[in-house]
């Protein structure tokens, strides 16, 4: 049975439709690319499937472990196990990295009707994982992403990822913005993250990223619809042909 | 499990809810006739048993207060109020010749302290660092840990009991601060003040407790005219916790506190308050009126006085904790956060007033607003000619939640002394919908991702106040604006 299903989704925003008719399926474990030019709906699928208010869904199903996703709130979403790393993570001043994600945690906890963690503990495990990220005690004290470098917040989106453990990352545009260093680092991150119950969905412009996240199964995105689907020779070939044939089926 | 331990536990149960505190004691009251007249300053005179000077004194402030005008400055707005229609002394009745152990106060009473969260049978069983005097509308019922704190040579009692007990320092510095004549409300708190605290730290004693008083409006119609004085002799420093929760009720309640504080040469008080009255139901029905004069005054060389509030309750709050800075070096804070929501209004901030050497003064201001509230910093930094190289630093930052709300920010800068150094920011921002998706995405309900946004936006205040106060004003923060989103 597969993790997520997405079946003919269409959704606007403003009255405008942007998706078109999305039907995708992602299994256990599985990683999934997608690619695709600026405006092909790439970003608004990840917000739809999170749930951010003001997209309408005007057709179509999401099933996620067997669950109607769309009925779900976004915090709910989060809580059943989906995670999304923002393209452009938000700020918020006054609340220490430390504090926010030892909120979050334990939102996860409550809504699965346990306990709160110990905060020693916790913080154990927070420091732990960081270590790995390159991420030292000052960074877990600061405001979150409040004066961050452009690859300082990805790696604490990654932070935040691993520590809340999701069923399901979707990984927006995880690549921009970052220098070479920073993208290892990150894909790193990633990667240790990687088992057999955890899917992933990465949503990218570009292969580079790929060569470090290998995916299972590679999307073009164009015009709101997957155009085509394949394996990872798909994002070689994107590569070195550009979007230039999915740009002509301009609606 | 130590009392303080024990407050924190009580106080989150309190607070884990929406606001709880809507229920009202069945006390038997003794009241004074409605209305207000020279008879009825002296029935609380008498009531009180206090001294001839004190009768004059109030007699002199209620006849002031007869060719006085309600001040309109302020931005807010609510009905007239009928001064003849509010009762001006209520006490439970069986309190009349005052308990002489927890034994003797009313089984009622004590119920309700617990439903407030205050364990003072507990606390006196424990060893405790918090002494709580508690008012209950009028007369304070119940002093613990006086002992312990006789024995330093702390004074903590009521304000009544100070009249009768320590009338010269009474009479030394009760009006010295907010004088008589001060203002509408300052002067009919004057003239019908029913109770309070007093407490004086003698030279040299760093007070080892934090002291608190929580306030309760508990008898219907009654106006709140509480009183309170603190005094820091020399080189010594007091730690004053206020908190207040009031039952829920359909009419407008008048509350008009004074608070005057007064620091000796190298003396510290640090004055915490968090203000939990209610604040009235969506349309503002039924919250408590909160005019209140706060004032304190550094008399002394390099001494200090710091107002930390966090003010969540009230229909309408109007209310400006200020310093006078008269000895040289001294130092004055205040730290706010206001938040408003639904038909709250609020116009709040301090007033910083240098008159010696090298004065300093900080003033950080938080104001939130939600719903369809309005919320007003107004302070005023003044500069006296002597104050050769005084100092203030004014940050005031309002946020918004929502579109029907208001924030606005009135600071007067009067500086008399070119060698003053003046600054003033001020921010204004909304919390945005990416920070609120931000936040649920990660887990957190609607209301929650509120609490832990407005929690950020004031934290250079909460870090002030003191550990007990910080978990109850944290929580209160996100209750005070449940329902402002989604």
């Amino acid at each position: 049975m597969s993790l997520l299903k997405i079946e003919n989704l269409h959704a606007a925003i403003d009255g405008k439709e942007i998706l078109r008719g999305i039907d995708l399926e992602i299994g256990p474990g599985e990683i999934h690319a997608i690619m695709g030019p600026n405006g092909s709906g790439k970003s608004t699928l990840s917000y739809v499937l999170a749930g951010r208010p003001g997209y309408d869904v005007t057709a179509g199903s999401v099933t996620f472990q067997g669950k109607d996703l769309l009925a779900l709130e976004a915090n709910e979403r989060a809580n059943e196990g989906i995670f999304l790393a923002f393209q452009y993570p938000v700020e918020i001043p006054g609340v220490a990295g430390m504090t926010f994600l030892r909120e979050s945690y334990n939102a996860k906890l409550r809504y699965q009707g346990e306990a709160e963690a110990d905060a020693m503990q916790f913080l154990k495990m927070v420091r732990a994982k960081a270590k790995t990220l390159n991420m030292n005690d000052d960074m877990l004290k600061r405001p979150v992403n409040v004066g961050f470098s452009g690859g300082e917040k990805k790696r604490n989106e990654i932070l935040q990822m691993a520590v809340l453990e999701p069923t399901l990352a979707v990984l927006d545009e995880t690549d921009s913005g970052l220098d070479i260093d920073a993208l290892k680092l990150v894909s790193e991150g990633v990667n240790a993250l990687r088992s057999a119950d955890r899917s992933m969905l990465i949503i990218t412009h570009y292969q580079r990223l790929l060569n470090y996240i290998q995916p299972d199964h590679v999307h073009v995105l164009a015009h709101g619809r997957v155009q085509r689907s394949g394996g990872r020779e798909l994002a070689l070939e994107l590569e070195a042909n550009g979007y230039a044939e999915y740009a002509e089926e301009a609606a | 499990m130590s009392a303080t331990a024990e407050t924190v536990d009580k106080v989150k149960d309190l607070t884990a809810d929406k606001y709880k505190y809507g229920f009202s004691t069945d006390i038997e009251m003794e009241f004074a006739p409605k209305g207000l007249n020279e008879d009825i300053v002296r029935f609380i005179s008498a009531k009180k048993k206090e001294p001839e000077w004190m009768l004059e004194w109030r007699l002199k402030a209620y006849r002031h207060w007869l060719t006085m005008e309600t001040p309109n400055w302020a931005k807010v707005g609510y009905p007239e109020i009928n001064y003849q229609d509010v009762y001006y002394y209520a006490a439970p009745k069986n309190m009349e010749d005052g308990p002489k152990s927890l034994d003797e106060v009313d089984p009622e009473l004590l119920k309700t302290y617990e439903k407030l969260g205050i364990p003072l049978r507990e606390q006196e069983l424990l060893a405790g660092v918090v002494a709580v005097d508690a008012v209950f509308d009028s007369v304070s019922v119940a002093t613990t840990y006086k002992a312990k704190l006789t024995e330093m040579g702390v004074v903590f009692c009521s304000i009544s009991e100070a009249v009768r007990e320590y009338p010269e320092m009474v009479k030394k510095y009760l009006g010295s601060v907010v004088p008589y004549s001060d203002n509408y409300f300052a002067t009919l708190n004057c003239a019908v003040f029913t109770d309070g605290s007093f407490v004086y730290v003698p030279k040299g004693l760093r007070c080892p407790m934090e002291l608190s008083t929580y306030f309760r409006i508990n008898a219907e119609n009654t106006g709140q005219f509480e009183r309170t004085l603190i005094i820091a002799d020399e080189g010594a420093y007091v730690s004053y916790l206020e908190g207040c929760t009031a039952p829920q009720r359909d009419e407008n309640q008048l509350h008009a506190a004074v608070v005057e504080l007064v620091t000796l040469e190298n003396a510290e008080i640090k004055y915490s308050t968090v203000q939990n009255w209610y604040p009235g139901d969506e349309t503002g029905k039924g919250g408590i009126y909160n005019f209140v004069t706060k004032r304190g005054a550094c008399r002394g060389a390099n001494s200090k006085i710091s107002w930390t509030q966090v003010e969540t309750g009230s229909a309408i709050t109007w209310k400006y904790p200020s310093c006078i800075l008269q000895g040289d070096n001294s130092v004055g804070e205040f730290y706010s956060v206001a938040i408003t929501n639904n038909a709250q209004q609020a116009d709040t901030g301090t007033k910083m007033i240098h008159l010696g050497k090298n004065t300093r003064s900080t003033i950080i201001s938080k104001g939130i607003s939600a719903g369809r509230a309005d919320n007003t910093y107004r302070g005023l930094v003044k500069v006296m000619p002597k104050a050769d190289g005084a100092r203030n630093f004014t940050q005031c930052d309002s946020l918004l939640i929502g579109d029907k709300c208001g924030a606005h920010t009135v600071p007067y800068i009067e500086s008399r002394n070119p060698s003053a150094r003046v600054e003033h920011e001020a921010t204004t921002s909304k919390i945005s919908d990416d920070q609120l998706f931000y936040c649920m995405q990660r887990g957190l309900s609607a209301e929650d991702a509120v609490g832990v946004i407005v929690n950020g936006f004031c934290k250079e205040v909460m870090k002030n106040l003191p550990m007990e106060f910080a978990v109850e004003a944290q929580k209160l923060i996100g209750i005070s604006l449940e329902g402002s989103v989604g």
